[in-house]
C-alpha cells in the first residue's frame, strides 16, 4: 500500500483495538481529510471519535492534551505542520512539561503532514522539526516508507509521552510497499540501515531518504560504497546505530530537507566531533536547504531542495577525501 | 467600573437550596483556610523564605471556594495562581501549597515549579497551566474526554479577566461552543491583569462578548460566595444535563499586587479601600452570624482551627526534603508515576 495508505490504516487499527484511540482535526471526518488519510474513518467509529474541529491548532492541541490527561488518546492532525506554529504554546509549554513539572503524563500524537516538493509554497512545504527538536518533553519520528509509517504511528499513539509524527506529503503517493498487520510496531529511537556500505555513513530521514539511496547507487558505479542511515525518531535520536556506522567508515555525510542552520544534523555533527573526532578520517560534511523560506515556483523550489546529484557528489568526495 | 459593587452591607444572595448549613459552614472554613494560609505565605515571602515570586488570591476566595464547591466527585477544574480555595475544595492537602513555595519534594511537583503552580493532582485537578489563556482549550479537552466516553462530568477552568484577550481563549471557548462541550468557565474580574486596567484589556461587557459564542452568560457579584455558587451550580447542573458551555463573570478586585513584588500603586486608593470593605471572607462570616447560621465563638473556633491546620502543613512542608540536584534530569519523559 502507499505511505498515505499506510498511515490511514495503523489509525483504523489503532481504533479497531482500542476504543479510546480518537482522532481529531480540521475536515478529518465528513471530509475524510485533506489529503484523505482519515478517509473512512467517521463511517466506522462514528462523531464522537473522529472530531471535525474549527480552524484553531492551539484549540486542537490543547483540547488533545486536556482530554489526554483524561484518560483519551487522542490523535490530533495539523492539516500542514506549517499551520503547527499556532499551537506551538501548547505543545512546548504545556504538553512536553507535563511530565517533569508534575508527573502527569499526555499520551497525544500530533500528525503534520511536511515537506517540500509539492509546489506548496511558503506555508505548505516547511519542515518543522527542528523547531520542536530543543524542546526536552517531546518525541519527534519521520517516517520514510509505508511500513515504518505504520509501525511509528502505532508506537506513538502506544507511547505516553506527547508524539510529534511527520508525514512527508511527497511521499503520500510516490511511496508504496508492505506494512505488517495487527498492532505490530515500529519501536521509538531505533535508526534503519537502509543500504550496508563500507566507505561513508549517510545519515538521512523523511524524503532524503530515497534521494540518498539513489545517491549511494550512483556513488557505487564511481565505486564508493555507502552506508545510509535513516533515522526515523529525531527525538530522541539513535545515536548508537549513527556511531557504529560512523566508527567503521570514518566519514559522515548527514543530509536532511530541513534548513542547515539549527537543524537535526546540526547536533549529530556536534555529537560526532565531541565523541569521535579520533575516529573521522574526514571531516563532517551536512547537506540541507539554504537559509530561506521554502519557495513555489518549481524552478526554485528543486533548486532549494537537495538532489541525489548533489548528494552522491558530496559521497564521493568525502570518500576520496 | 465600580457602579456594580455593592457595599459590604449589602445582603448575599440566597443560599441554594442544596446548600445546608454544615455546606456553608464548610464554605467559610474553605474560604478561611485561603486567606490564613495566604497571609502566612506571605509572611515567608517577606522572612526571605521563599526561593521565587509570591502570588495570592488574596480577595477571591468567595470565587475560588464557591466555583469549585458546585462541582460533583468526578468534575475536573483547571486552576490558576489566585485559586487556592478551589484546589482545597478539590481536595489538595494544604501541605503541598506550602511544600511548592518552599521547593521541597512534599509538594507533586517535587521542586521543579513554585508558587501555586500545583496541578496533576488525582484525576480532580488538572496540570497547571501558567500561559495566561492556555488552559481554555486544555479544560475544554478534558470536558472533550467526557463526551466522547459520555460520562456525565463536567470540566471547569478558572482565570482572570486578562484572559479574554488571548487568542487561546477564543479557540477554547469556540471549540467548546461549537461542540456542546460540558465546560464551566469562571472568570475572576478582578479590574486589573498585572496593571493593565479593565478598560485597556477588554471594550465593552465581558459577559455581552459571550453572546458570540451562543454561550450562556451572567455576571454575579465574586465577593459573595453564595452568589457565586448559586451561578456556578446551574451552569455545572446543564453542562451535566444538556451539555455545553457556559461562562461566569465573578466582579471582584484583586486586594494585592499582582505578585508581592508589585505595590499596586497603579491601583486607585479609594478603589482598593472601597472593595476592602467588601472582604469576602469577613463579609460571609458575618452573613452566617447575622443569619444564625454560626455562633462568634464557632467562628472563632473556625478561625482557630484554620490556623491549627496552617502551622501544621506548613511544619509538614518544612520537614520535606529540598530535591536532590541529582534528580534535575529525572522524569522529563513520563515515568508512569500514578498521581499523588
Amino acid at each position: 500500500m502507499t505511505y498515505l495508505e499506510a498511515i490511514g490504516d495503523g489509525l483504523r487499527s489503532a481504533m479497531r483495538a482500542d476504543p479510546s484511540v480518537v482522532v481529531l482535526g480540521e475536515d478529518v471526518g465528513a471530509y475524510g481529510g485533506a489529503f484523505k488519510v482519515t478517509k473512512g474513518l467517521l463511517e466506522e467509529f462514528g462523531p464522537r471519535r473522529v472530531i471535525d474541529t474549527p480552524i484553531s491548532e492551539a484549540g486542537i492541541v490543547g483540547a488533545a492534551i486536556g482530554a489526554a490527561l483524561m484518560g483519551v488518546r487522542p490523535v490530533a492532525e495539523m492539516q500542514f505542520a506549517d499551520f503547527i506554529s499556532c499551537a506551538f504554546n501548547q505543545i512546548i509549554n504545556v504538553a512536553a512539561t507535563s511530565a517533569y513539572r508534575s508527573g502527569g503524563c499526555v499520551p497525544m500524537v500530533i500528525r503534520a503532514p511536511c515537506g517540500a516538493g509539492t509546489h506548496g509554497g511558503p506555508f505548505h512545504s516547511q519542515s518543522v522539526e527542528a523547531h520542536f527538536f530543543h524542546t526536552p518533553g517531546l518525541k519527534i519520528v519521520m517516517p520514510s516508507i509505508p511500513a515504518d509509517a505504520r509501525g511509528l504511528l502505532l508506537a506513538a499513539i502506544a507511547d505516553p509521552n506527547p508524539v510529534l509524527y511527520l508525514e512527508h506529503k511527497a511521499l503520500y503517493r510516490s511511496q508504496r510497499g508492505e506494512v505488517a498487520e495487527g498492532l505490530i510496531q515500529t519501536p521509538l529511537g531505533h535508526a534503519a540501515v537502509k543500504r550496508p556500505g563500507r566507505d561513508v555513513t549517510v545519515v538521512t530521514y523523511g524524503m532524503m531518504v530515497h534521494r540518498c539511496l539513489e545517491a549511494a547507487e550512483g556513488a557505487a558505479r564511481d565505486g564508493v560504497e555507502a552506508e545510509v542511515i535513516d533515522l526515523r525518531t529525531l527525538l530522541p535520536l539513535d545515536l548508537e546505530t549513527i556511531t557504529v556506522s560512523v566508527t567503521r567508515t570514518a566519514r559522515v555525510l548527514i543530509v536532511h530537507e530541513d534548513r542547515l542552520r539549527g537543524g537535526i544534523g546540526a547536533e549529530i555533527a556536534a555529537h560526532l566531533g565531541e565523541h569521535l573526532f579520533t575516529s573521522l578520517d574526514a571531516p563532517i560534511q551536512r547537506i540541507g536547504a539554504p537559509d530561506t523560506p521554502v519557495p513555489y515556483a518549481p524552478a526554485l523550489e528543486a533548486a532549494y531542495l537537495p538532489d541525489a546529484d548533489l548528494i552522491r557528489d558530496a559521497i564521493v568526495r568525502l570518500a576520496r577525501w | 467600573m465600580t457602579e456594580q459593587a455593592r457595599t459590604a452591607s449589602d445582603p448575599l444572595a440566597p443560599a441554594h437550596p442544596n446548600l445546608t448549613d454544615d455546606d456553608l459552614r464548610r464554605l467559610l472554613r474553605a474560604m478561611l483556610l485561603q486567606r490564613t494560609a495566604e497571609d502566612r505565605i506571605i509572611k515567608l515571602y517577606y522572612q526571605g523564605a521563599i526561593a521565587g515570586a509570591c502570588f495570592t488570591g488574596y480577595g477571591h476566595e468567595a470565587i475560588a471556594v464557591g466555583a469549585a464547591s458546585a462541582l460533583g466527585p468526578d468534575d475536573v477544574a483547571a486552576t490558576l495562581h489566585r485559586d487556592l480555595g478551589a484546589r482545597l475544595v478539590l481536595g489538595m492537602p494544604l501541605g503541598y501549597y506550602f511544600a511548592n513555595f518552599l521547593g521541597r519534594t512534599g509538594s507533586p511537583t517535587r521542586g521543579r515549579e513554585g508558587n501555586l503552580h500545583i496541578g496533576g493532582l488525582g484525576p480532580r485537578i488538572l496540570l497547571h497551566i501558567d500561559h495566561i489563556g492556555a488552559s481554555i482549550p486544555v479544560a475544554a479537552g478534558a470536558a472533550l474526554a467526557f463526551s466522547v466516553r459520555q460520562e456525565p462530568r463536567v470540566a471547569m477552568a478558572l482565570f482572570g479577566e486578562g484572559t479574554l484577550a488571548t487568542g487561546e481563549f477564543h479557540e477554547g471557548a469556540n471549540l467548546a461552543a461549537v461542540l456542546r462541550l460540558p465546560l464551566v468557565l469562571v472568570c475572576w474580574n478582578n479590574q486589573f491583569a498585572y496593571s493593565t486596567p479593565l478598560d485597556r484589556e477588554v471594550a465593552g461587557p465581558i459577559v455581552d462578548r459571550m453572546a458570540g459564542y451562543g454561550m450562556p452568560a451572567c455576571s454575579v457579584d465574586g465577593n459573595d460566595v453564595l452568589a457565586v455558587y448559586a451561578a456556578a451550580r446551574e451552569a455545572v447542573d446543564r453542562a451535566r444535563t444538556v451539555g455545553g458551555a457556559s461562562f461566569i463573570e465573578c466582579r471582584t478586585m484583586r486586594l494585592r499586587g499582582h505578585s508581592e513584588a508589585d505595590d499596586a500603586s497603579y491601583v486607585p486608593k479609594a478603589l482598593l479601600a472601597e472593595w476592602q470593605g467588601r472582604d469576602p471572607v469577613a463579609r460571609f462570616e458575618a452573613h452566617l452570624i447575622e443569619t444564625r447560621r454560626l455562633t462568634s465563638a464557632q467562628a472563632e473556633a473556625l478561625r482557630a482551627d484554620a490556623l491549627a491546620e496552617v502551622d501544621a502543613a506548613h511544619a509538614w512542608a518544612e520537614a520535606s526534603p529540598p530535591p536532590d540536584p541529582g534528580e534535575l534530569e529525572r522524569g522529563v519523559y513520563c515515568e508512569g508515576r500514578p498521581w499523588p
